[in-house]
């Protein structure tokens, strides 16, 4: 298996990308996973549809209008511009935009599921307890959510190790700057050189089969956790 | 004790409440004082609102228009409103609710990291001592069983060193079994700890082994309220026709007899036996006697095996309203009432009217402390 100085850039590119935008993506869904969880709002229907988006959107179309949203000509291009930011087309920021509203449904859910989880007596309890709400939610939503904060945390990386369309899109190809392992494997396939691209390909079956067997068994255990305790 | 005078002494829970609840036409409308002292019984029929009063107190139910306060201490009037987190309160739940991300310890733990530190009225080691709950601290929730469950939850109320204890219904999802296994241990909690706990039940067994005080509820509204010996002996409500209606007998022990296992207790001119446990002569104790087991006679010939023979007088008596062939007759002892009930054919038998002279033979007597 051989991997060129190019390979290995967009191997570290990758998971530079999908670091940064799980970390951001659990930070931003924890308020949005609460939320809707707990609201009684008729907006709690359409936000969650908008979060549900990229799941049946075609890549293509959420890169095409990010690429017309951030562009030089774009509403956020041009606030953009007056502040002195370069635009964010072509560049990582952009990436890593692109990317978190790529994979936010991927954290998202499962945070918000974990919250659903949570019985609303064990949070009027920690109430009578003189727990108040940051505490609580430190002290005992945290912990109880945390399993589903894991399966957000693997999904969200491997959404976004995962994405092509979006990349393509809005990222371009850019060495050490967008080119990300999917796109240096279609590369490879453009030139021809199969050899090059199954080492990558094979790395990324690999990877998926390893992260999702991980997936499943944290899953499993979640469901007797309490009886065996909190190892996670 | 009357509202008024209670108002007067300010150790009082005064609670104003009108709660609408949320989608539904049930109103709860209460106006009382209730004394911060010992064990005040929210008795009633399910749905009446009991614990939705309860919950109002605590803060967990959103009431607008009422007025909560304890010892003066506005928890809730037209300016503030103070969050469940911030009322000095313990909430023993229907379900244990117990975290169950920590073990049984943990979850005291969590309760005494944010105790009061002002005031305590139990240190760590009485509470696991009196519920004997040392040997499972170290599991979690889901490995106990529900009458371990439930008294961790009681013990973590207490350690959060309230100034009223709020249960709502803590036995109820408990089978018989496990209820008489708690019960003892609610007994000595109510009497061994100063604090004042408002209990809510709608089984009258449990009120009267624990409450001093009774607020009767019905759809949302006070229907009786009072001190429980008298209210007990009160002819037409609601549980006087129950099944378990009862008086309680508060005595003095005044004669043992260690041959025939029997202790005699003494209130006002009269005596009754009971069987010997561990109490001494001079010991108060309260005793509860159900109406089924009292029956009358006209004469006083010694001739029947039941020990307990008082004189009485008929104070009054009532139709039961469930099953009209029985009657509900209060009687006098001196000055304690004591109800029987019999058939009205009995009744019309021995011709019973006010005022009469009889004989009221008890089959059994159950001591409460």
């Amino acid at each position: 298996m051989q991997l060129s100085s190019e390979d290995i850039d967009a191997i570290w590119l990758t998971l530079k990308l999908a670091s940064l935008v799980t970390f951001l993506l659990i930070l931003i869904s924890t308020p949005i996973a609460w939320w809707l969880a707990r609201t009684r709002s008729w907006l709690k229907g359409p936000i969650n549809a908008v979060v549900a988006m990229p799941l049946v959107l075609p890549p293509t179309v959420l890169g095409f209008y990010l690429l017309l949203f951030l562009g030089p000509e774009g509403p956020a291009g041009t606030l953009l511009s007056t502040l002195g930011i370069s635009p964010l087309p072509f560049s990582f920021s952009g990436l890593v935009i692109a990317s978190m509203i790529y994979s936010l449904p991927f954290v998202v859910q499962p945070i918000q599921n974990a919250f659903l989880a949570i019985n609303d007596k064990t949070l009027e309890a920690a109430a009578t307890l003189r727990s108040s709400p940051w505490d609580c939610f430190l002290y005992v939503v945290l912990p109880l959510a945390k399993p589903g904060y894991i399966s957000a945390a693997i999904l969200g990386f491997a959404h976004t190790v995962g994405e092509f369309g979006v990349v393509l899109m809005i990222g371009g190809n850019i060495p050490k700057e967008t080119r990300v392992i999917s796109v240096q494997i279609y590369d490879h396939v453009e030139a021809l050189a199969y050899e090059q691209a199954h080492s990558l390909a094979l790395m990324m079956v690999a990877f998926a089969f390893i992260v999702l067997t991980f997936l499943y068994s944290v899953q499993k255990r979640q469901k007797n956790k309490s009886v065996i305790g909190d190892i996670l | 004790m009357t509202p008024e005078q209670m108002t007067k002494d300010k150790q009082t829970l005064k609670v104003q409440i009108k709660h609408q609840q949320h989608a539904s036409n049930f109103v709860l409308e209460i106006d009382t004082c209730l004394p911060n002292t010992g064990v005040t019984a929210i008795f009633g029929p399910s749905g009446s609102g009991k614990t939705t009063l309860l919950r109002c107190i605590a803060g967990l139910e959103r009431s607008q228009l009422s007025q909560i306060s304890l010892n003066n201490d506005a928890w809730q009037n037209s300016d503030t409103s103070l969050p469940a987190y911030k009322r000095p309160i313990g909430y023993v739940f229907q379900e244990a609710n117990l975290f169950p991300h920590l073990t049984a310890d943990e979850n005291l733990q969590f309760a005494i990291r944010r105790a009061d530190k002002s005031h305590s009225i139990i240190t760590y080691d009485e509470v696991v001592n009196l519920l004997e709950i040392v040997p499972v601290l170290s599991q979690y929730p889901a490995q106990l069983s529900g009458g371990e469950r439930q008294r961790i939850a009681i013990a973590r109320a207490l350690l959060i060193q309230p100034k009223l204890l709020l249960m709502d219904e803590p036995l109820a999802a408990l089978d018989s079994r496990l209820k008489q296994e708690i019960l003892p241990y609610l007994e000595r909690l109510c009497h061994k700890t100063k604090i004042p706990i408002l209990y809510v039940s709608h089984s009258l067994d449990e009120v009267i082994r624990l409450a001093d005080y009774m607020l009767v509820l019905e759809k949302g509204r006070v229907r009786e309220e009072g001190e429980i010996q008298p209210l007990l002996s009160k002819l037409g409500t609601s549980f006087s026709s129950h099944q378990d209606a009862s008086v309680l007998i508060s005595g003095q022990i005044t004669k043992q007899s260690a041959d025939w296992g029997l202790s005699w207790l003494s209130f006002g001119e009269h005596t009754i036996m009971i069987k010997q446990g561990s109490e001494q002569i001079g010991d108060q104790l309260r005793v509860r006697i159900q109406s089924r087991d009292v029956s009358l006679s006209l004469s006083s010939q010694d001739d029947s095996s039941i020990l307990n023979r008082l004189s009485v007088t008929l104070d009054d008596m009532i139709k039961d309203t469930l099953e009209p062939n029985m009657m509900m007759v209060r009687l006098l002892a001196g000055d304690t009432p004591i109800l029987a009930r019999v058939t009205a054919l009995s009744a019309h038998k021995l011709k019973l009217e006010k005022g009469q002279t009889l004989i009221a033979q008890i089959k059994s007597v159950a001591l409460l402390r």
